[in-house]
């Protein structure tokens, strides 16, 4: 096995200050934004680049970017923005915090070629406000970016205005879903909009809105300067290029990996340093905690792609892929993250508010050995109810995990009912 | 309070602050420098905001208080109550508690005498549980002030909460 690492967001890491102008610039950093700009190349050429690559959202929803780009362009009437998501905050996602620390350049090199595509003069980058160290990363970056003249009025003498400003959350996980980020940037409680709209008509202000996440945006420029078909060919069709796996719990080498979408879990697992103290793997969460678990054996099967995640029952999702040894309780595992999904759904939906209140209370009595026959059912239950049913897909991030639970592990959960406590 | 003693709550930094904050967004839309005008309050305010504090940015942006209230209630990064020199907070999540956070979070509400939740009696530490800090690769992690701490056992939990003024 020899896969190389970190050809995209993290192909930089290795070198000293990596966050640095000098350092990425060295890396051929800014070469795809001054091509365009000195070219003028049209916005539909780009969009058609991106679309030949398949590179697909890496915020969680693997949504195509080259799809979501072309629904904005330069002849939409302004104001318009691009906004970028870095609130990280999925459970098992550690990605973003690391591009933005360590390659914060690459990511503003794609957002201003974001706003020369869709023909925007102010762009955001909305981070989680615990990202003190992240924050200067960025804030330095973009100053650096302006003195340099890639920001600014007038960029690199082309006559394109673009400016990028930083701005910060408070601690609230629901600001990652994107309208409820957009609301948290207008100074509100981040709770989602109905949809539609989406974005690209009512976004920031009610003004058409590009958002993507940081690796999105971060993957562009290497895409731009290399060719759509040299991305899509690293990864498989409909999957291409590389993404970064976070990889944490059970393993010996927790952390990011960057590596080709398609490479078998196997591979995965084995860079990450194989499952820990010698013991064997149970159970696989491979696209953050909203992702419905997938047993081990079946997941040594599987490759890291959008497509044979999904086949599969699951969800790629962010790329977080939470491991877990055979000393696991899977009942503590689903009480662990119904608490999270309770605490963090925003009220309005009384589906999610009431059904993640339930489920978090029956796992936790489950868990805790005071849970009855009848608790089993009702979980199931609740959780069917309320997917598909709320204004955002936080419900169903808990929904459709209680049910993989259910199918794969119920014996566990019989267990702790009849004798109080694990197998 | 009048419309001075409302200003004048903001000390002159802060305000400096939040005027730089608002140049970043369109002239018309300056409540999108609430949460970070917050932040700058909260920070100034050793580590918490009182209702007067809230009222006072609400007046500076120019909203009604009730707007300023909804979100500093909103956002867990916000303390409405006095808190310790320090905030401590532990991360409980997935990744965290399959290695650990549990035991930890246990380990320093002994060594500190408290819970979750509470602040030690000289006002040296307020403890909390976080979630997920998107440091799952360092799990255990634990956020101190403004710095993430990875990988933390209770012997380097202990170094840390002791280095704490
Ligand atoms: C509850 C919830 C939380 C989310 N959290 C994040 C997040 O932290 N970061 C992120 O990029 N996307 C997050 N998303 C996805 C965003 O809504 C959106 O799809 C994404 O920012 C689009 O960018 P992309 O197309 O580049 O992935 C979340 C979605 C939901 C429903
Ligand atoms: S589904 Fe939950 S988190 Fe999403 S909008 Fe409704 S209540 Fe809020
Ligand atoms: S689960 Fe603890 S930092 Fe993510």
């Amino acid at each position: 096995m020899s896969i190389t690492l970190n050809e995209i967001c993290f192909r930089t890491l290795h070198q000293h200050e990596p966050w640095t102008l000098a350092t990425y610039e060295q890396a051929d950093g800014y070469q795809a934004l001054k091509r365009i700009l000195a070219n003028k190349t049209p916005s539909q050429e780009i969009v058609e680049q991106l679309k030949v690559s398949s590179l697909r959202g890496r915020g969680g929803a693997g949504f195509p970017t080259g799809l979501k780009w072309s629904f904005i362009s330069p002849s939409t009437p302004a104001p318009k923005y691009v906004v970028c998501n870095a609130d990280e905050g999925e459970p098992g996602t550690f990605k973003d915090r690391d591009i933005l620390r360590f390659n914060p350049h690459q990511l503003i090199e794609g957002m201003i070629i974001a706003c020369y595509v869709v023909g925007a003069t102010d762009a955001y980058i909305y981070i989680r406000g615990e990202f003190y160290e992240p924050i200067a990363r960025v804030a330095a970056a973009l100053e650096e970016a302006k003195a340099a003249g890639y920001l600014g009025e007038n960029i690199l003498g082309s006559g394109v205005t673009c400016r990028i400003h930083f701005h910060v959350g408070a601690g609230a996980y629901i600001c990652g879903e994107e309208t409820a980020l957009l609301e948290s940037l207008e100074g509100k409680q981040g709770k989602p909009r109905f949809k539609p709209p989406f974005p690209a008509n009512f976004g920031l202000y009610g003004r058409p809105t590009t958002i993507n996440n940081v690796e999105t945006f971060a993957s562009v420029p290497v895409i731009l300067m290399k060719g759509g078909n040299w991305f899509l060919d690293l990864g498989k069709p409909n999957n291409g290029g590389y993404k970064v796996f976070s990889v944490s719990g059970h393993v010996n080498k927790p952390g990011n990996y960057e590596i080709p979408l398609g490479t078998p879990f196997s591979e995965l697992l084995e860079l990450a340093g194989g499952v820990w103290k010698g013991r064997k793997l149970k159970a696989v969460i491979p696209g953050g905690s909203s992702a419905p678990v997938i047993p081990g054996h079946m997941m040594m099967d599987l490759t890291m792609d959008y497509d044979c995640i999904a086949k599969a029952g699951s969800m790629l999702g962010s790329g977080a892929v939470i491991v877990m040894d055979d000393s696991t309780c899977m009942v503590k595992v689903l009480a662990r993250n119904a608490e999270f999904y309770h605490d963090e759904s925003c009220g309005q939906c009384t589906p999610c508010r009431e059904g993640t209140g339930w489920v978090a209370r029956v796992a936790d009595r489950i868990e805790h050995g005071e849970g009855t026959e009848r608790d089993l059912a009702l979980m199931t239950q609740v959780a069917m109810a309320m997917v598909g049913r709320t204004i955002c897909v936080l419900a169903d991030s808990i929904a459709l995990p209680v049910v993989s639970f259910m199918k794969y592990y119920r014996e566990e959960f019989e267990y702790h009912v009849k004798h109080k406590r694990c197998p | 309070m009048s419309s001075q003693e409302k200003l004048s709550i903001l000390s002159q930094a802060a305000r400096a602050e939040i005027d730089h904050w608002l140049t970043k967004y369109p002239p018309e839309q300056k409540r999108s420098a609430l949460l970070p005008a917050l932040h700058i309050v909260q920070d100034e305010n050793g580590g918490w905001l009182s209702p007067e504090l809230i009222e006072g940015v609400a007046h500076y942006l120019g909203i009604p208080p009730v707007a300023a209230y909804e979100v500093a209630t909103f956002y867990s990064m916000y303390d409405l109550q006095p808190v310790g020199r320090n905030k401590v907070k532990v991360c409980t999540s997935i990744s965290c508690m399959l290695r650990g956070a549990d035991e930890l979070l246990a380990y320093m509400e002994s060594h500190l005498g408290i819970k979750a939740g509470e602040t030690t009696p000289d006002g040296r530490i307020t403890l909390k549980k976080a979630e997920c800090l998107a440091a799952c690769g360092g799990a255990p992690a634990v956020m101190i002030n403004r710095n993430y701490h990875e990988n933390i056992t209770p012997e380097k939990a202990n170094e840390l909460l002791d280095d704490l003024e």
